[in-house]
């Protein structure tokens, strides 16, 4: 019988959102040939969360003016947000198999005016943040209680744009903001923290005025426990969550594969890759 | 080693630096307060979606006029152009329309990459408005934005106005607000010169204006070079040089039926004249319109030189790049010889 008790019971659990999630990605993955999967792999749990607890939307109107806004600054990121919108229901999961092909709606870097769902145009990196203040006031001149969900990366701490967001979201108190950073300590160049430090990173953040949890971005439970955080904390700040993540997770050996930024996969790899995830189901 | 430049003769008289929004008005012109600040507030007494966005220079873009008829609706950026553009896009995301202000050199230079991204690429509705366009201020390049008009028109989605006096900027206001998209106007703030009203004119976006015909020459101009080309018309007209002045008003879209229609007409010598570099402005977007429309002309350039300008007196440097009035006449009598 279809009652909302038996469809809660049957809900998929967070953990398998995730693994769906990444699953989807190494497909995309599996198209291209290449693609920034290890990424993909590493902010999965962190997008399950996202979008199967802390967010609200409606995946058959994604322009809802009610939603909540997800901006992906780190525009390299997109096979990750793709498989989410796809698991989301936001994105057919049929397009899958076009992604970074010629006419798809998913191309390699996300943008804003080909994907529903993508709210940004990123891949010049350091723009979120500067967008996601406008929309907090915005949201906020309308009254609204929309939050700004901005995912970014580590290796985007370097852009001085990122500093003239955070000190604006603090002198306008956007409560109604939520950063994220993806500290995987890798980057273009090699580990983020060798490229250009950027720690103490919390102390950093809460200095200009944040409100700031640092977690496990592969545990499921603490990132759900800060997401709620960040949405019940009574102080009139933004927030950010910084969640270290490892790279290639849920994949063995692209875990343990020597770290980089665009991690090299052998095209018989993907069905290896797949089956090892799978061999890990949830 | 560093070379600087020779001292100067300090027998010589000279002029001083003027302040660094020195104003464009001659001796005696008449001039309007703040056109900007207070079509603005005309404005957004009837469209509440329109708010104001400035990067530390409300001050010095008319924007004041606006915040101090609407606080609650002027968000002050801070120093931070970056973050200015990327807010606005953010901000027009949410359905609002902001009008942004800064100087061109730090919206064209500066943040360039996130009015390309954020705004243009997204076709964001935000109004760009910015002071001291070209040569109007005499602090030297750090200031002097020599080259907004050629970045500015290269980016897709961008609509593009260079305004000539108060009597047009207060009619381009509410026609950025009724273009949906994002646009880049050149501001011209404080005591503005008051030239258009004297004729007949209604700034129509995308539209070029023949402002006064002639025989022997046609000047094509943008911005405060129409009013030094008017000026320019009357003074030579003394000489029985009879001259044309086409205002293109818009830069991108660029009108160029009404351009190849008007230099297309025989036996006149063309003449661009804008405050600007000659690279990728109005002169080559002309020059481009008449090689295409297959119209072969006379054709000669006003405006900067590629090199990085000086710092001076605004008058001495309008004579030394060649956009004052005595040698916009020099020039046309010469090339006319």
């Amino acid at each position: 019988m279809d009652t909302v008790a038996t469809r809660l019971a049957n809900a998929p659990t967070l953990a398998q959102r995730a693994y769906n999630i990444r699953r989807n990605a190494l497909r995309m993955g599996e198209v291209q040939g290449q693609g920034y999967i290890a990424q993909a792999l590493d902010i999965s749990d962190v997008l399950a969360a996202a979008y199967f607890h802390a967010m609200r939307y409606r995946p058959e109107d994604p322009a809802w003016e009610e939603r909540d806004r997800f901006l992906l600054s780190n525009g390299h990121y997109a096979i990750a947000l793709y498989a989410a919108l796809i698991e989301a229901g936001i994105v057919p999961e049929a397009e899958l198999e076009t992604y970074g092909s010629d006419d798809s709606r998913l191309p390699m870097s996300g943008m804003a005016s080909y994907t529903p769902g993508m709210e940004m145009s990123g891949g010049s990196l350091g723009l979120g943040l500067s967008i996601a203040v406008g929309m907090g006031l915005g949201l906020k001149r309308k009254a609204s209680t929309s939050r700004v969900y901005t995912l970014f990366s580590d290796g985007e701490l370097d852009e001085g744009s990122v500093w003239e967001a955070i000190s604006s979201a603090s002198h306008y108190k956007l409560d109604n903001l939520i950063g994220i950073v993806d500290v995987n300590n890798q980057q273009a160049d090699g580990p983020s923290t060798q490229v250009m430090g950027f720690e103490p990173l919390v102390d950093r953040l809460q200095a200009f005025g944040w409100f700031v949890q640092r977690v496990d971005g592969n545990d499921l439970d603490a990132v759900v426990a800060a997401f709620d955080a960040a949405k019940t904390h009574p102080e009139p700040k933004p927030r950010m969550i910084v969640a270290d993540t490892l790279m290639g997770k849920g994949v063995p050996f692209l875990e343990q594969r020597e770290k980089n930024h665009f991690i090299r996969v052998e095209p018989h790899e993907w069905q290896l890759a797949i089956a090892a995830l799978d061999a890990g189901r949830p | 080693m560093k070379s600087t430049r020779p001292a100067p003769d300090l027998s010589k008289p000279r002029l001083t630096t003027s302040a660094m929004i020195a104003s464009i008005a001659s001796e005696g012109q008449r001039t309007k307060p703040a056109p900007f600040g207070h079509a603005l507030v005309e404005l957004a007494r009837s469209r509440p979606e329109v708010v104001g966005m400035t990067a530390d220079l409300g001050k010095y873009t008319d924007l004041h006029i606006f915040a101090k008829e609407f606080p609650d609706r002027t968000y002050q950026m801070g120093m931070a152009e970056q973050l200015l553009f990327g807010a606005a896009s953010g901000m027009a995301a949410e359905g609002f329309m902001p009008f942004t202000t800064t100087y061109a050199v730090f919206a064209s230079r500066r943040a360039y990459d996130f009015i390309h991204q954020t705004i243009a690429e997204e076709d964001r509705n935000v109004k760009i408005a910015c002071a001291l366009p070209g040569l109007t201020s005499g602090y030297g390049p750090s200031h002097q934005a020599a080259e907004d008009l050629a970045l500015m028109r290269a980016m897709p989605n961008m609509t593009v106005i260079d305004p000539c006096d108060a009597y047009e900027i207060e009619q381009v206001v509410p026609a950025m607000a009724a273009h949906q998209g994002p646009v880049y106007m050149r501001l011209l703030r404080g005591q503005v010169p008051l030239v258009l009203d004297e004729y007949d004119y209604r700034f129509e976006l995308g539209k070029a204006k023949l402002l006064r015909d002639g025989r022997d020459v046609l000047i094509i101009s943008s911005g405060l070079m129409t009013m030094r080309a008017l000026e320019a018309a009357k003074a030579l007209s003394d000489d029985r040089v009879d001259v044309a002045v086409l205002h293109v008003p818009t830069i991108k879209p660029l009108d160029a039926e009404t351009i190849a229609r008007e230099a297309g007409r025989p036996g006149r010598l063309v003449v661009v004249a804008e405050n600007h570099t000659v690279i990728g402005g109005l002169g080559e977007a002309v020059a481009g319109v008449l090689m295409r429309a297959g119209v072969h002309v006379p054709f000669r350039q006003i405006g900067l030189p590629d090199e990085f300008l000086d710092a001076g007196a605004l008058p001495t440097l309008h004579d030394r790049y060649g956009i004052s009035l005595s040698e916009v006449v020099r020039r046309v009598k010469g090339w006319l010889k």
